[in-house]
């Protein structure tokens, strides 16, 4: 396993010390140890099966780790680092867009009802749906839908964003404007953590890679080498199948 | 088959020139059951949203418990709450057995367990598409489900309705609580249960109509209230 972030100086916001995850007699997890930096934008890659989404929820906190740990250092503010995380397939409650959005800062108990109403305006004109501020939220399209899900995480102002197959189910469009955004947060000095099958979209949000194999992590390093570095044999093999080889860096 | 003819044509009659004591009856029967149903639905809510997202040692015997509730005849609920409020048992000082509390209170217990089997059948499965999502931006389990009830609130109302057609149709409880007391604690299906042993169809049947009538219209009101809402889905999207 190759772990350049190790030279990562950045604070860590997230970290797993062999970290294993148990579903009844399934392994999803097995002994993973990674820290997450502030500000890499970290990609999440590997099969069907190989343990992306578990490894989401680990880090998000939404499973604990069966064996192994899980820590989270205190911010310089000396609370917790603020997460948020963006799923699959958004749900929204059949309500507004914009009180989908203000419902989230008020669960993260966020100002008072006028700055979080401000605030949620804010977050929708952010993702280009203020227009449809007052639009029952279940009604929006598939891409506006996970615009929506990116403002409302967005406004709980996140120090590390979490994305889950974000753009698997759009057209190419919506996964351009979804992208798009992803990429600007993140050039905000938000730290982000995604899964994704398509490499292409690795290449162009990733600054570091972590390949995922049954459960292990068999690639942990820079988007540059996972590219156009020697690879472990899985890894190698995914990038093959998946990412034909006259397109890899610097021959594409 | 004419005696059929003949008491539809009377109980018609009595509907159209809004008979008085069918009226009283109607409206006993309106006033009670409306009010054991926002009585009983509101803890059945709370219950069955509580069991659908919360996980703690016993909870499978008491969703077992409510669900063998569900079948409860309403004659033995009816026998319990007698129980309960004759004048030796616990809360006979009350004195409201034979009064329309008693029968209130006899409803409203008949309809909570079905009220919190329906509404953690709805929750758990609204949960499951969206429970990780809400715990994701800070909900904790009671509010999940609170949240998920305001998402399903249409269903809610159709909830409402099931327990308001249980509650009004039915007629043990009410006749071991109440006793049937003309002008005091007479409903419509004890009415129909005693003016058809007296051999009265006309009313009976009158009774029946009106009975249907206004399960009916009720039911007409939710589902113009769901369209309502789809149209406006539709419409927005």
């Amino acid at each position: 396993m190759i772990l350049e972030h190790s030279k990562n100086s950045a604070p860590v916001l997230l970290q797993l010390d062999g970290c294993g995850l148990r579903f009844g007699a399934v392994d999803a997890l097995r002994d993973v140890s990674l820290a997450v930096h502030q500000g890499e934008r970290v990609a999440l890659v590997g099969a069907n099966g190989s343990g992306k989404t578990s490894l989401l929820r680990v880090l998000h906190g939404l499973e604990p780790c069966t064996s192994g740990r899980r820590e989270q250092p205190r911010a310089p503010h000396g609370g917790a680092w603020r997460q948020s995380m963006l799923f699959q397939r958004p749900f929204v409650l059949s309500l507004s867009a914009r009180f989908n959005v203000q419902l989230a800062l008020w669960l993260q108990q966020a100002g008072t009802r006028a700055e979080r109403r401000a605030a949620a305006l804010r977050a929708l004109d952010r993702v280009g749906l203020l227009h449809l501020a007052e639009q029952r939220a279940t009604t929006l399209s598939g891409g506006q839908l996970q615009r929506l899900a990116l403002a409302r995480a967005w406004a709980l102002k996140p120090d590390l964003l979490f994305l889950d197959e974000p753009t698997a189910s759009l057209d190419p469009a919506s996964k351009r404007e979804v992208e798009s955004l992803v990429t600007e947060f993140a050039a905000d000095g938000l730290t982000v953590v995604f899964s994704s099958h398509n490499l292409g979209q690795v290449k162009r949000l990733a600054s570091r890679v972590i390949y995922l194999e049954e459960g292990r992590v068999g690639f942990d390093g820079t988007v540059a080498h996972f590219f156009g570095g020697r690879l472990p044999a899985g890894a190698e093999a995914f990038v093959k199948a998946e990412w034909p080889g006259d397109q890899r860096w610097g021959k594409g | 088959m004419d005696d059929i003819y003949r008491s539809l044509g009377l109980a018609f009659e009595l509907i159209a020139r809004a008979d008085a004591s069918l009226i009283a009856i109607a409206a006993l029967s309106l006033k009670v059951s409306g009010l054991a149903s926002l009585l009983g639905v509101l803890p059945g809510l709370m219950l069955g949203g509580w069991l659908a997202v919360s996980r703690f040692p016993g909870q499978p015997v008491l969703v077992l418990l409510i669900n063998t509730l569900l079948a409860m005849p309403s004659v033995v609920l009816g026998l319990l709450v007698y129980l309960l409020f004759s004048r030796a048992g616990p809360l006979g000082s009350w004195g409201i057995l034979f009064t329309p509390p008693a029968m209130v209170v006899a409803q409203s217990l008949l309809v909570i367990p079905l009220v919190a089997a329906l509404t953690r059948r709805m929750v758990l499965m609204a949960h499951r598409e969206g429970g990780d999502q809400l715990t994701s931006l800070g909900a904790g389990p009671v509010l999940r489900a609170g949240l998920l009830l305001v998402h399903e609130r249409m269903a809610v109302l159709t909830l409402f309705l099931t327990a308001f057609g249980r509650a009004i149709s039915e007629v043990g409880a009410v006749m071991v609580v109440g006793g049937n007391i003309d002008g005091v604690t007479r409903v419509m299906t004890t009415a129909i249960a005693l003016e058809t042993s007296k051999g009265d169809l006309p009313l009976a049947l009158a009774l029946g109509l009106v009975l249907l009538g206004v399960v009916g219209l009720l039911n007409l009101l939710v589902a113009l209230a769901q369209r309502g809402s789809h149209v406006q889905h539709e419409a927005l999207a």
